[in-house]
């Protein structure tokens, strides 16, 4: 809502400066947004008469005028196509200062003096684009002053209103906002019922009074619609950001501005037959003011006559009976329609005018006579014409109901804080137009026609805060009993989690929860992902299912910017469709690319690969307390290297997936460079367990090294659990220490060297016991594997 | 005996001028060893008579003794200088840079939270989360907003279906923990949350941090108290100022805005305060008594206040990061100053 800061003052002129009136406001709860001024800053301008207008000899565009400036006359030379004998406009004399430090002096155009220039509004910082001089009224006093004659010092002030405060919409309202918190009274214009000189009235039928539960309406014949309307009325309005139009669309306009009340106007003439407000019947459409048709719904209420509708109620009115200079007579509406009915509605359309914006807020069930009436004065005035009596249809249950409100002096102490004296809860409260009346405990409140907003204790304890003043209220501490809650010590927290993370050399990331189909397809084709009904974009139509395209992505993204290393983790939800149910899944997320080290004078130039992953998943797993129970299976999943790729366990039950990025996939992603990746669940990351204290042996440990010639597709983990079973219980530790393929061993073959640890907890191992486990294994090996002990 | 004073000065000249353990092991041979000269002379007093032996031994000892100390001397010396060279050789230059000194951090976001949870876990706050899809229910009928209600335009909201969308706020995880627990309740709910906008200050997704608090006894001012308490030790500023603006949100009544005063120009007005002097940080009030309705908290014996804040900002605010969207670029730049 943007107003003018003088209409305000018109109303309710409190003594403070502009600043501190928006100050004011904004505290009050209607923020202000922005205070310009309504024109540029400029001096020397006044109102001039062009007493005539020559050729220039010497240029086809310019003119040169003669203009008399109330004083003189003086010479100007003008290049706007308007410039004509009789003409008011403003003229910036020798010495005028106009916006922009823009100093107006004695010149030459073309060889012929002018004494200064002839302004468009443009020039004086009144609009941003003009098309000439700007035309003043011919009863303009030539000499005046401009800024006096316009008034232009003065302020738009935009305020940012909250949904709840429909009725500040109109400067009505704000003045009393106003009014209430500087304790001063508000000078409402006087507003009375216009006589009626003709008998001539509309029927009104309500037949959906539901929604519109009263509607206005009277006749006004033989107006001139060729008289525009006052400066004065244009000024206000473009202050308030609303283009002038025509004189009814005008004074429309100003009583929306004013009261907050919409109305409209049909040209009476194109009416055939009585109103209806009714709802759209089945396969009607209606071509609306700004020129486009639209089909009706059945669910939207229209107001018609008897051959069909005629506006939208409360959105737009209709193009065949809206008022056009050949109008003659015209039918002013003044209606209610009900807040709750009307909500959505435009929006269904594509909509949204001052007036939807309006009633889906609440328009004051109350408002609509006066309106009408100070309509009618005001169009009076301007265009004439001979007024019928004022029609009003209403259907009384279907107005808004207004229960009385019960306040009490607990319900202030104990939500404000602070006990307020009774005096000054009147004071506001009455002030507002909650007129309280005493009971007991605190006060019954009436709530007005007007507040939308008031229904309970707790918006009457707001509306006491915000007069009162927000920073006014107390500030204390709160007071709680103090409990030591649970805290597992089998479950880590996120955070642990990320500073490993952290410590090992990642970076954390965050992609967005919505991707690209096409990269969620790379990864989880078989997998339906959750799609938006409404994204913003293609590329964030679908919620991810995995949390690897986006990290892929973001991978991508620094690779591509040369950095020759990159390590990144992020945990989140990922989405996924199970059975019909969505299921959000705490996610954590790898992604390594590039160098393995820093690239120093130390690194070896070597690039990651995927035992460093593995390593890095297997010390964070190791840090979480149980990787002794986990496992990685050569497995498939789509993106991923089909040779490269390792299911995750944890106790045998699958936690998550590690591998090389696909060669396809690093295709389709943009990536270069060999990329590994994990995803794990994040609940099985952070599950951990209360170490239990094993008896330490005081006996010595004895060490055996087995190298073995297997096939190529052993995999070592199957071959080592077979040496742990085989080897039996004085085993305590296995280590793989070496893998050979190559010179010396059959191409198909090869070497695994293992290092095994015995020891007993009660007495030392003698040769025999650990001899006899060897031989074990080494049976195991070669009756499982066909191994043979390497020489 | 008559040769013992030229030996000695022989010997004497012969381990000053050694040059290695072996020359120096190779003169006590020589000398002091079982067939050595000076063991010799003393393997001759047997020549000499009774009374000549005592001194002439007492003589030779002396010598013996003396030579045995230079040889120890010299070998210490020869040690030492080995030493020294050794470490001469071996010194490094201390400067170069060390070996794998990676190290990576978290994202600001996830600093921001974590520093927002710990000032409210402090106090007893227990940190909840939620779904992200979310029912309307959930993100809007159970914090008093109704369909078609003008303050879900206030919410840009991205529909999966139309009774599902993906949260606005992170509202609904109270909601969800007005449901499950008995008050008295404090939690504070941080994660993602989606509005369908985008531009230069505003990210389709982005994080917020709510705080709700249910108690018998719990006014504005507590909350007043709590969000001042809170701004200043976010900002690590005693003396910052901050004010409370009446304002509107459907599922608290009264509600409040909550202004800084700028932290970039101390209020002087500048381009990140839109030259008011203010930023505004977060959204609090008293929880809205139709709020309770929904999830049956008896209003008559509780009263409670929620407040609601974009990690983004008050990360951007605390870092003087300039551009919003840096936060999900993941630059490593950008990432890694946070280090």
């Amino acid at each position: 809502m943007i107003i003018s800061e003088q209409w305000l003052r018109e109303w309710v002129n409190p003594k403070l400066n502009t600043a501190d009136l928006a100050h004011q406001i904004t505290m009050a709860g209607l923020e202000v947004d922005a205070v310009e001024p309504v024109a540029g800053e400029f001096s020397g301008v006044i109102v001039a008469e062009i007493v005539s207008a020559e050729q220039h000899p010497d240029a086809d565009k310019l003119r040169v005028c003669q203009v008399n400036t109330g004083a003189e006359t003086v010479q100007i030379v003008c290049g706007a196509p308007n410039a004509r004998v009789g003409l008011k406009a403003p003229l910036a004399v020798v010495g005028a200062v106009l916006p922009g430090n823009f100093k107006i002096k004695k010149a030459k155009l073309r060889g012929v003096e002018s004494q200064g220039m002839l302004c468009a509004e443009e020039e004086l910082g009144l609009s941003d684009a003009s098309d000439g001089l700007m035309e003043l009224p011919t009863d303009a006093a030539v000499g005046t002053d401009i800024r006096d004659y316009l008034m232009l010092d003065d302020n738009t002030i935009e305020i940012g209103l909250t949904p709840n405060r429909a009725d500040c919409m109109g400067i009505a309202g704000i003045a009393r906002e106003v009014g209430v918190l500087n304790s001063l009274s508000v000078c409402e214009p006087a507003v009375e019922a216009v006589t009626q000189t003709i008998d001539d009235a509309v029927t009104i039928e309500l037949q959906a009074p539901a929604r519109c539960p009263r509607y206005l309406g009277r006749i006004i014949r033989g107006v001139d619609v060729s008289q525009p309307s006052p400066l004065w009325m244009q000024e206000k309005l473009r202050r308030c950001g609303v283009r002038s139009i025509d004189a009814v669309v005008d004074v429309t306009n100003y009583v929306l501005l004013e009261l907050g009340q919409p109305m409209h106007a049909f040209d009476f003439a194109k009416l055939s037959g009585g109103i209806v407000v009714r709802e759209a019947a089945g396969g009607e459409s209606l071509t609306l003011l700004d020129g486009q048709t639209v089909e009706l719904t059945g669910d939207t209420l229209v107001i018609a006559d008897q051959s069909g509708p005629l506006a939208m109620a409360g959105i737009m009115g209709g193009e065949p009976s809206s008022v056009t200079g050949n109008t003659q007579d015209i039918l002013l509406e003044a209606a209610f329609f009900t807040p709750e009915l009307m909500a959505g509605k435009a929006r269904g359309y594509g909509l949204h005018t001052d007036s939807s914006h309006r009633y889906e807020r609440g328009v004051d069930f109350e408002l609509q006579r006066k309106a009408i009436e100070r309509a009618t004065s005001l169009l009076l005035d301007i265009v004439g014409g001979q007024p019928g009596p004022v029609v009003e249809a209403v259907e009384p249950n279907d107005l808004p109901e207004r229960k009385p409100v019960t306040l009490t002096r607990k319900g202030i102490r104990r939500v404000l804080g602070f006990a307020m004296e009774d005096a000054q809860v009147t004071r506001i409260l009455d002030a507002l137009g909650l007129t309280t009346s005493p009971t007991d405990e605190g006060w019954v409140c009436s709530v007005p026609s007007w507040r939308f907003d008031v229904s309970i204790e707790a918006d009457l304890l707001e509306e006491l805060a915000r007069i009162y003043g927000y920073d006014n209220l107390p500030v204390t501490r709160i007071k709680a009993d103090l409990a030591i809650p649970q805290r597992s010590e089998s479950r880590l927290s996120v955070r642990r989690v990320r500073r490993h993370l952290a410590a090992a050399g990642y970076q954390e990331a965050v992609t967005y929860s919505f991707i690209d189909p096409k990269q969620q397809q790379v990864f989880d084709p078989d997998q339906q992902p959750v799609a938006l009904k409404n994204p913003l974009s293609a590329d964030m139509a679908v919620m991810r299912t995995s949390l690897l395209p986006g990290l892929v992505s973001a991978l991508v993204y620094n690779t591509k910017r040369q950095q020759p290393r990159v390590r990144l983790f992020e945990t989140g939800l990922r989405f996924e469709t199970a059975g019909g149910e969505l299921v959000q899944t705490p996610t954590l997320a790898l992604a390594i690319t590039g160098s393995r080290g820093l690239e120093s004078w130390a690194d070896d130039r070597s690039v990651v690969d995927f035992f460093d992953l593995k390593g890095d998943v297997e010390a964070l797993l190791a840090g979480a307390g149980a990787a002794g129970n986990l496992q990685f299976k050569a497995a498939e999943r789509d993106g991923l290297h089909p040779g490269q790729t390792a299911a995750v366990l944890r106790d045998g039950e699958q936690i998550g997936v590690i591998g090389a990025l696909h060669p396809g996939a690093a295709k389709s992603l943009g990536v270069s460079g060999d990329v590994f990746v994990a995803e794990l669940d994040l609940a099985a990351v952070t599950k951990a367990f209360v170490p239990a204290f094993a008896e330490l042996s005081r006996f010595p440990e004895v060490k055996r090294d087995l190298a073995v010639i297997v096939d190529r597709t052993v995999a070592s983990d199957d071959l080592m659990q077979n040496v742990r079973s085989a080897a039996g219980t004085y085993l305590t530790d296995l280590t793989l220490f070496d893998v050979y393929e190559g010179k010396g061993i059959d191409p198909k073959r090869k070497s695994l060297a293992l290092s095994l640890t015995f020891r007993e907890q009660s007495r030392t191992l003698n040769d025999e016991e650990v001899n006899q486990s060897v031989q074990q294994v080494i049976d195991s090996l070669e009756k499982n594997y066909k191994a043979e002990l390497r020489g | 005996m008559e040769n013992l004073a030229p030996l000695a000065e022989e010997a004497k000249a012969k381990i000053a001028a050694a040059e290695d353990g072996q020359t120096l092991e190779q003169l006590r041979v020589d000398y002091l060893g079982k067939k050595g000269q000076i063991t010799g002379l003393l393997k001759g007093l047997g020549k000499l008579s009774a009374e000549e032996r005592p001194e002439a031994g007492a003589k030779i000892n002396v010598v013996k003794q003396e030579l045995q100390a230079l040889i120890g001397e010299r070998k210490a010396a020869l040690e030492s200088a080995a030493l020294n060279a050794q470490l001469a050789a071996e010194t490094l230059d201390v400067t170069l840079p060390g070996r794998n000194a990676s190290v990576g951090g978290l994202h600001p976001i996830t600093r921001t939270i974590e520093r927002m949870e710990d000032f409210f876990a402090a106090i007893g706050f227990e940190v909840v989360e939620g779904p992200e899809v979310e029912d309307d229910y959930h993100n809007f009928e159970a914090l008093n907003i109704p369909a078609h209600h003008p303050a879900r335009a206030m919410h840009d909201t991205f529909y999966v279906d139309d009774s599902t969308v993906l949260r606005t706020h992170t509202s609904p995880v109270q909601v969800r923990v007005m449901e499950s627990q008995e008050p008295p309740l404090r939690v504070i709910c941080p994660g993602r949350v989606y509005r369908c906008d985008s531009d230069l200050t505003h990210s389709p997704m982005f994080h917020q941090v709510e705080g709700l608090l249910i108690d018998e006894q719990s006014s504005l001012g507590d909350l007043k108290g709590l969000i001042e308490d809170f701004l200043h030790a976010f900002f690590e500023r005693d003396d910052l100022s901050v004010r409370f603006r009446p304002s509107f949100f459907p599922f608290t009544e009264p509600s409040a805005e909550v202004d800084i005063q700028c932290v970039k120009c101390s209020g002087e007005g500048c381009r990140v305060c839109s030259h008011t002097g203010w930023l505004e940080v977060m959204g609090c009030g008293m929880v809205n008594p139709r709020v309770f309705e929904y999830s049956n908290i008896d209003t008559n014996k509780y009263t409670g206040f929620a407040f609601g804040m974009g990690v983004e900002r008050l990360a951007m605010l605390r870092y003087g990061i300039n551009d919003l969207r840096l936060n999900f670029d993941n630059d490593l730049r950008f990432l890694e100053q946070f280090v």
